[in-house]
């Protein structure tokens, strides 16, 4: 798909972890049977944002439903997969991989990157904020960068002397010239070591001209959307972002915790897609804000335990906004183990931003083929 | 035989404890292995570490919900004289992550470190026990919430999947009725100290609110309570080969992410059945296991078969410098190092803990690791400059370029760099000559080289295995 704006269509990745509770995020406000299984953990009918009859956004999430009903913004409903796990680990890990059944190690963005970059030129491709390179990232031959920290990222920048530091980067690279033969692990920090090299440069020269009359929050998820802002503006050539929100397993206390994440990540949003506005930088961005599974329907009086069907958001100026899917059923007949059954496989998701959006053949990388959304609106 | 070869020692150290610095390496080398296997293994032979001047400087610490613990364990690993007993402290917290970053005033993590290193080399049930009833634990993972007719299964299913048996061994009924055999455990409120901190959290067990009621659990059935699960769960041989994979992970080679070990094999099928058959034959004692696997071959010959972890990323460096002598304020700096390398001490990631091996690395904690480690030895009155100035210029006050790459080469742990580091930095070395220490102006230019030199070695790839 080709951008008005002749950019390259980019994808900003949102993983909430821990767990988000769906049923709490996009309430059934209007089904008695919510306020059965919910005699605390619940949200009083009267504070929530209505999008219709029977769903009303959480009171909290007021950037989200400006997104919304300016048509930006859709709701998957029910995502998930047979059998979910209720592992957290195992639970990322297979909306990580696509394999449910078995343990795989590439991820799907990875082998995304594989086919936007194949020859891995631009080690900036794909970059993600945050500590740690999710499991979704890494596939061989895949370049994927990592920041912890934007403005100080860079190789021997506590070496002062210029000459010195010009040195010292020349040995580095040499000594991390990948290797025939010295073990994978050793060719992966050879090719990561290069890449820092190589990425570490561009960016620094990159980001220096960034200002915006944005304010973001202090706060993980808002300094990272602030990251993807700069860089994105910066226009290095990344075609997918990922960052992570943590926080989401609200086993206990969840009225309190909640609803002060669902602020942070709703209000960071809404300041990331203004900023890309004011820069004329937003029409070839869609954000996908995915959870590994939903919670238990019925709570806990404190808070919910781990669960199954959940939802996503992909929001965006191309994106077609509104309710797209089912929500589960909360009859208890229809329950899995107590938790909302899927009524959509996150797998379909995924090729639909794929192909629609990336413009890459799905299949090989989400495993086969599942049914897709009518999520974007042609050029 | 007399004696240990020095890489063996220098990897023993490694492993059991955050490496040795050259002169604890030809010290330990003048004896038997298995004799420095004991000495490691019974850490009541030396002195703990003192506390008294850590907490003067660090008067934080003395708070039990002080901040600076994780810049004080960091210190311990540093100077202690029982390296196994602050490594073992930091695998329970490995296997057991609970993150004080839950809320602003959970119960102290501090104290469960504490309990860890306890029960460093304890027997696994004891550990068991008493992190079940760990306020911190019970906190983090809502056994507080976990009552009679409510059951909150947090704690009773990561007890099962992620703590002792792991997926696959038992069924989610075990799971309910393990929850329920907790329920009434839970922790006393704090009570505050004036002028500021608390007094820690303690167990605290509610009969009124424990489910007495039957449970089957594992094909057991009784009314059980809590330490009658643990009973269970120890005797289990899944428990025995999932702690046992766990130790061969931290302290041997790089295994997969846990999630994949009902469907990948180990490793070293052999080495994981010698380390059950002692956790059986020794009913859980972990001193017993890790004798077995330090005196085995397969710990032998596992050198340099994991990717060191931040904090011995951190640890090692620091001890390689010389640094953290004498406590200092500035020495938070460190846990925040080991934080952006990905590991923030008692703030792990998920309850999952952290991902290990290959894992650790990624563009972003790469450049942090090569840039603490630079940074260490960057100052040229650094021990780990002085000791090299000291033996190179012991010769004829001159060294080529090939005994200043094999002398840094040594220095930093015995790092075994391949072919083409080794050439690298000879060619390096050789376009700035010879060494000399004829006259302090040139011993002072030749400290700066040495420096650079052995900062190029701890940012290359090899430095980064253990």
């Amino acid at each position: 798909m080709v951008t008005t704006n002749g950019k390259a269509p980019t994808l900003v990745v949102v993983q909430l972890a821990g767990g988000n509770d769906f049923m709490n995020t996009i309430i059934p406000y209007s089904n008695g049977l919510y306020y059965d299984y919910r005699p605390t953990v619940r949200i009083a009918e009267d504070t929530v944002l209505p999008i219709n009859d029977e769903l009303a956004f959480n009171p909290n999430v007021g950037p989200l439903k400006e997104l919304y009903d300016a048509g930006d913004m859709a709701i998957i409903q029910g995502v998930g997969y047979e059998n979910s796990s209720r592992s957290h680990f195992r639970g990322m890990d297979i909306w990580h991989t696509c394999e449910p059944n078995s343990v795989a190690t590439e991820g799907w963005v990875g082998k995304a990157i594989r086919e936007l970059d194949p020859s891995g030129d631009n080690s900036l491709t794909a970059i993600n904020f945050g500590r740690g390179l999710p499991r979704a990232m890494v596939a061989g031959g895949a370049t994927a960068t990592s920041i912890g920290d934007l403005d100080t990222y860079g190789l021997m920048t506590g070496v002062q002397a210029e000459q010195q530091r010009t040195q010292a980067l020349d040995l580095f690279q040499r000594i991390y010239t990948p290797a025939i033969g010295t073990g994978p692990v050793q060719q992966y920090l050879a090719q990561t070591g290069v890449d820092v090299l190589r990425g570490a440069e561009i960016l620094k020269n990159g980001i220096v001209d960034y200002s915006s009359n944005v304010e973001y929050d202090d706060n993980p998820i808002a300094k990272s959307l602030r990251d993807v802002s700069r860089v994105h503006i910066a226009d290095l050539g990344t075609r997918i972002f990922y960052t992570h929100h943590g926080g989401y397993d609200t086993h206990a206390n969840e009225l309190p915790t909640h609803p002060k994440l669902l602020t942070d990540l709703s209000q960071a949003i809404g300041d990331f897609f203004q900023d890309l506005r004011n820069h004329n930088a937003s029409e070839n961005v869609v954000m996908l804000v995915f959870t590994e599974f939903g919670r238990r329907v019925q709570d806990n009086h404190s808070g919910t335990d781990h669960g199954a069907g959940g939802g996503a958001f992909v929001i965006g100026d191309r994106v077609n906004g509104g309710l797209h899917g089912a929500y589960p059923s909360l009859n208890l007949k229809d329950l899995e183990f107590g938790d909302l059954r899927h009524t959509y496989d996150f797998r379909g998701l995924y090729a639909t931003l794929l192909e629609q959006w990336m413009g890459v053949d799905a299949s090989p990388i989400v495993g086969g083929t599942y049914e897709q959304l009518p999520l974007l609106s042609r050029a | 035989m007399s004696g240990t070869d020095r890489e063996l020692v220098a990897h023993l150290m490694r492993r059991a404890g955050f490496g040795a610095t050259q002169d604890e390496i030809e010290a330990l080398a003048q004896r038997e292995y298995e004799d420095i296997v004991e000495d490691l293994l019974n850490p009541e032979r030396f002195p703990a570490p003192e506390e008294d001047v850590a907490r003067r400087y660090w008067i934080a610490l003395n708070n039990p919900d002080g901040p600076n613990y994780p810049a004080y364990w960091i210190y311990r690993m540093v100077n202690t004289k029982r390296p196994t007993e602050e490594k073992m402290t930091l695998f329970w917290h490995h296997l057991f992550p609970t993150s004080a970053g839950k809320s602003s005033d959970p119960p102290s993590s501090n104290v469960q470190i504490e309990t860890f290193r306890r029960n460093a080399l304890a027997d696994f049930e004891t550990i068991l026990k008493d992190l079940a009833r760990d306020p911190a634990m019970i906190y983090f993972l809502d056994n507080s919430e976990n009552h009679n007719g409510e059951p909150n299964e947090n704690w009773g299913r990561e007890l099962l999947e992620l703590f002792s048996m792991g997926v696959g061994n038992y069924t989610e009924t075990d799971i309910k009725n393990a929850s329920r055999a907790f329920t009434g455990w839970t922790f006393t409120q704090p009570i505050p100290l004036d002028p500021y901190a608390r007094y820690p959290s303690e167990f605290l067990y509610l009969e009124d609110d424990h489910d007495d009621g039957e449970k089957i659990f594992l094909g057991e059935t009784g009314s059980f309570n809590g330490d009658d699960i643990i009973a269970i769960i120890v005797k289990q041989t899944a428990t025995a080969k999932f702690l046992s994979r766990h130790l061969y992970n931290f302290f041997v080679a790089d295994e997969p992410q846990v999630p994949a070990w009902d469907i990948v094999p180990p490793i070293d099928q052999d080495a994981i059945d010698m380390m059950v058959k002692t956790y059986i034959d020794s009913k859980g004692d972990i001193t017993a296991i890790l004798r077995t696997l330090f005196n085995s071959e397969f710990f032998k010959n596992a050198q340099f078969k994991k990717v060191k972890s931040p904090t011995e990323l951190v640890v090692g460096t620091v001890k390689l410098a010389g640094g953290m002598k004498f406590p200092e304020p500035g020495h938070t700096g460190m846990a925040a190092a080991t934080a952006a390398m990905g590991q923030g001490l008692q703030l792990p990631p998920t309850v999952e803990g952290w991902h290990t091996g290959k894992e650790w690395i990624d563009g972003g904690t790469l450049t942090e690791r090569v840039n603490f480690a630079v940074n260490q030895l960057s100052d040229t009155s650094a021990d780990s400059t002085r000791k090299i100035v000291e033996s190179l210029s012991a010769a004829d006050g001159t060294a080529s370029p090939t005994q200043l790459v094999e002398a840094c080469v040594a220095a930093t742990g015995c790092t075994n760099v391949t072919d083409e580091t080794r050439s690298a930095l000879i060619d390096s070395a050789t376009s700035g000559g010879d060494l000399s220490f004829d006259t302090e102006a040139a011993t002072e230019s030749s400290a700066a080289r040495i420096a650079s030199m052995l900062q190029s070695i701890v940012s290359s790839i090899e430095y980064q295995f253990a």
